[in-house]
């Protein structure tokens, strides 16, 4: 049930979501928008590992089942993430990546 | 196993007594420390009779050669195949005769000691050290290699600065005992190179190859000639330095007056008759080698010793504190030891020289430290070095005054007295080598005797002196050595000795020479009569001599100016010449090349410090930068 949807569409758009993802990354100073962006590289990952497997091996699963695990360590990252960004407000009272820059030197 | 082997004991027990008393000895009562190593001292006495008695007479066939007998020997250090380094026991007469006095002098010492060190600060340590010196002179005496006998060399140096600077918190004993250590060490670097000398020209350091007359050291030809001199000469005169400096020869004495800052029973065992004998102990050990390879070093010793006499009586003349005019004394007698070797031949009645050498070695053992024990019981009983505050002696330190006078006779030489013997047999052998010599040394008989007697009426004739507390005799425990000694001043003259310590191990006879004899006791006999006009009742007669010498009186009393000379030598030239800029150099050039490396590599990190700046999304950049990079490096770029 591949449609006429060549498969390089969907890594042209995964590409562009990780890139995006990346750009955020290294650009924002909120610390949440950050975490954002972290999401957006995972699900990137994620659409290229279900597109291969739609395409190239339909028979099999492995690629959806390993795009739920990715699902999966992307809530529990997510989670933790959220608890340091908690204790980074509570001891700086700020959430600007500029202001966590203890370790310079 | 031989019959000797039970030798190894005696230098090994004091080694355990110093070991013992060192490290336990503050938790016992200070008594305690003087009483185990007077045992020890006791057993190991003991031990050295048995094996005289044994070497000497009974284990001896009448009129063989008596050799000498390696008792005991471990390999310590096998470096190459001539390269060993060994440790062990060697017994020759000499050997053998070393071990008699330097027990009994130490045990003598031990006891008068728990007497005269009684209520002292630090009494075990000093006992500990005593013990430590002990056995480092046992070993040096007993070696059998020549390297050996340099590790125990330094040894009884250093026991000596131990001992020196008992009293450490005396400023003048402090710089005394560095004093003595710095000269000894200084000497020991030439007779280091000596050793190496020796050592490389024959391959062996054992005594018994380097002596035998087949041997590499006796069958020596070739080494290059420096100087007229050829090398082993030169070897030996090196090994003679450190010799001289550890027997206080001119010009390195300097140190022997200012030891006399320790205690003193310290001058008697060390720098009376134990380690100052060392220099002619190690002469007579290689006097075979001295005497057919090398005779011109025979000469220097010669020299040597009878100018340090000459030098050192005349000083003696002059000075006031007891105890340095007993040090010059001994750097006098010492003098007529190394004169003594120097002008012996080898091998019969040749080798006189080398016998009465070593005979005044054993006379002199017992009459200096009698000597400096007397003089112990004196200050003991004083309170003072100086002669000059005392006088009357005589009434209130009877047993001191018998004994001390026993003493001075037989420095003197007067007959029957052993110091006659010894010091005859040297006159006679002086007199068949070189006149010169003989003149000094007939001269020095007389200073001997004038100013061992002007010492002696100092103390105890001359005017009552008011003391503050009346001096009261001392203790049995150190008037008891006292005896002993004295006992031995006067009998061990008639021991047969040329016929036990000889240099080719033959026995000979030796007979009083009277042309000798009579005119050097008249000279001993006409200096205690000058003495006694002089001293005897206080008169002005001293010091209108003094008056009328004026230079050289001036001269003598400030020990003929060699310590200021050789502070001017060190500080004027060797320090501001050489130690200066050889400091400004290690400061300026050696360091500052490693705080230059350092310094750079402090900037370089300073420059590299900035990459972190501790802002996380810097990192990222980064990281991703280089990954990409790499990427595009391996997938794209890079052919295969």
């Amino acid at each position: 049930m591949t449609g006429n949807i060549p498969l390089e569409s969907f890594l042209v758009l995964s590409t562009l979501m990780f890139f995006i993802g990346i750009f955020g990354f290294l650009t924002r100073r909120n610390l949440i928008t950050m975490l954002m962006s972290i999401e957006l590289i995972l699900n990137s990952v994620n659409i290229n590992f279900v597109a291969f497997n739609r395409y190239l091996y339909p028979d099999n699963l492995q690629g959806h089942f390993f795009s739920l695990i990715i699902i999966a360590v992307a809530a529990a990252e997510a989670a933790v993430a959220i608890a340091i960004i908690i204790n980074i407000y509570r001891n700086f009272k700020s959430i600007e990546v500029d202001q966590v820059n203890q370790m310079k030197n | 196993m031989n019959a000797y082997s039970y030798t190894v004991l005696i230098p090994l027990i004091p080694l355990f007594v110093f070991l013992l008393t060192g490290l336990t000895g503050h938790k016992f009562k200070p008594l305690v420390s003087g009483l185990i190593g007077t045992a020890g001292l006791t057993i190991v006495a003991v031990l050295s009779y048995m094996t005289a008695i044994s070497y000497f007479w009974t284990g001896h066939v009448e009129g063989t050669a008596y050799e000498s007998v390696k008792a005991f020997e471990i390999t310590w250090l096998n470096l190459t195949e001539f390269l060993t380094i060994k440790l062990g026991i060697l017994l020759d007469p000499i050997a053998v005769m070393m071990l008699v006095v330097v027990s009994t002098v130490s045990l003598m010492v031990h006891i008068y000691s728990i007497g005269y060190m009684k209520g002292e600060r630090g009494f075990h340590r000093f006992f500990a050290f005593l013990s430590l010196f002990t056995f480092s002179m046992l070993g040096l005496v007993l070696a059998t290699n020549i390297f050996q006998m340099y590790i125990f060399w330094e040894l009884v140096g250093v026991s000596s600065f131990l001992l020196i600077g008992f009293y450490y918190q005396k400023p003048s004993a402090v710089s005394a005992s560095k004093k003595a250590f710095i000269v000894t060490r200084f000497a020991d670097l030439g007779f280091l190179i000596g050793i190496l000398m020796l050592s490389f020209m024959t391959n062996t350091f054992d005594f018994q190859t380097l002596v035998s007359s087949d041997g590499p050291a006796i069958t020596h030809t070739g080494g290059m000639a420096f100087m007229g001199l050829s090398a082993i000469t030169w070897a030996l005169i090196f090994i003679f330095m450190g010799g001289a400096g550890k027997s206080a020869m001119f010009p390195l004495h300097i140190w022997l007056p200012d030891a006399m800052e320790g205690p003193t029973p310290v001058s008697a065992l060390i720098h009376a008759a134990t380690m100052v004998v060392a220099g002619v102990y190690l002469v007579a050990r290689l006097f075979p080698v001295y005497a057919l390879v090398a005779p011109d070093a025979l000469t220097v010793v010669a020299w040597v010793g009878g100018i340090s006499s000459l030098f050192a009586a005349i000083i003696a003349c002059t000075q006031n504190d007891i105890k340095r005019v007993l040090a010059y004394s001994t750097m006098s007698q010492i003098g007529y030891m190394m004169l003594s070797l120097g002008v012996s031949g080898y091998g019969g009645h040749d080798g006189l020289g080398f016998m009465a050498g070593n005979w005044h070695l054993f006379t002199h053992a017992m009459f200096k430290a009698l000597l400096f024990l007397g003089a112990g019981a004196i200050i003991h009983a004083v309170h003072s070095n100086d002669m000059r505050e005392m006088g009357g002696l005589r009434k209130h330190l009877p047993i001191t005054h018998i004994t001390f006078l026993i003493g001075c006779l037989t420095i003197a030489g007067i007959p029957p007295l052993s110091g006659f013997f010894s010091k005859d047999e040297i006159l006679v052998a002086a007199l068949h080598h070189n006149k010169i010599l003989f003149a000094i040394e007939f001269l020095v008989a007389g200073l001997t005797a004038f100013y061992m007697f002007r010492l002696y009426f100092n103390i105890f004739w001359g005017k009552e002196t008011h003391y503050h507390h009346t001096p009261h005799e001392s203790p049995l425990v150190m008037t008891i050595p006292l005896m002993i000694l004295a006992f031995g001043a006067i009998f061990s003259g008639f021991l047969p000795f040329s016929e036990l310590v000889t240099s080719d191990g033959l026995p000979f006879e030796a007979h009083i020479n009277y042309a000798v004899a009579v005119p050097s006791v008249l000279i001993g006999v006409a200096g205690i009569l000058v003495a006694m006009v002089m001293y005897r009742k206080s008169t002005a007669i001293p010091d209108k001599i003094a008056a009328t010498m004026g230079g050289f009186y001036r001269g003598a009393y400030n020990k003929f100016y060699m310590d200021e000379l050789y502070l001017f030598v060190t500080k004027k030239i060797i320090f501001r010449y050489i130690s200066q800029p050889v400091a400004w150099f290690d400061r300026n050039i050696v360091d500052g090349t490693m705080n230059l490396i350092g310094n750079t590599i402090v900037a370089a990190s300073n420059l590299i410090k900035g990459f972190q700046s501790g802002k996380l999304q810097q990192y990222g950049y980064v990281f991703i930068t280089g990954t990409v990079a790499l990427v595009i490096i391996f997938i794209f770029l890079w052919q295969r």
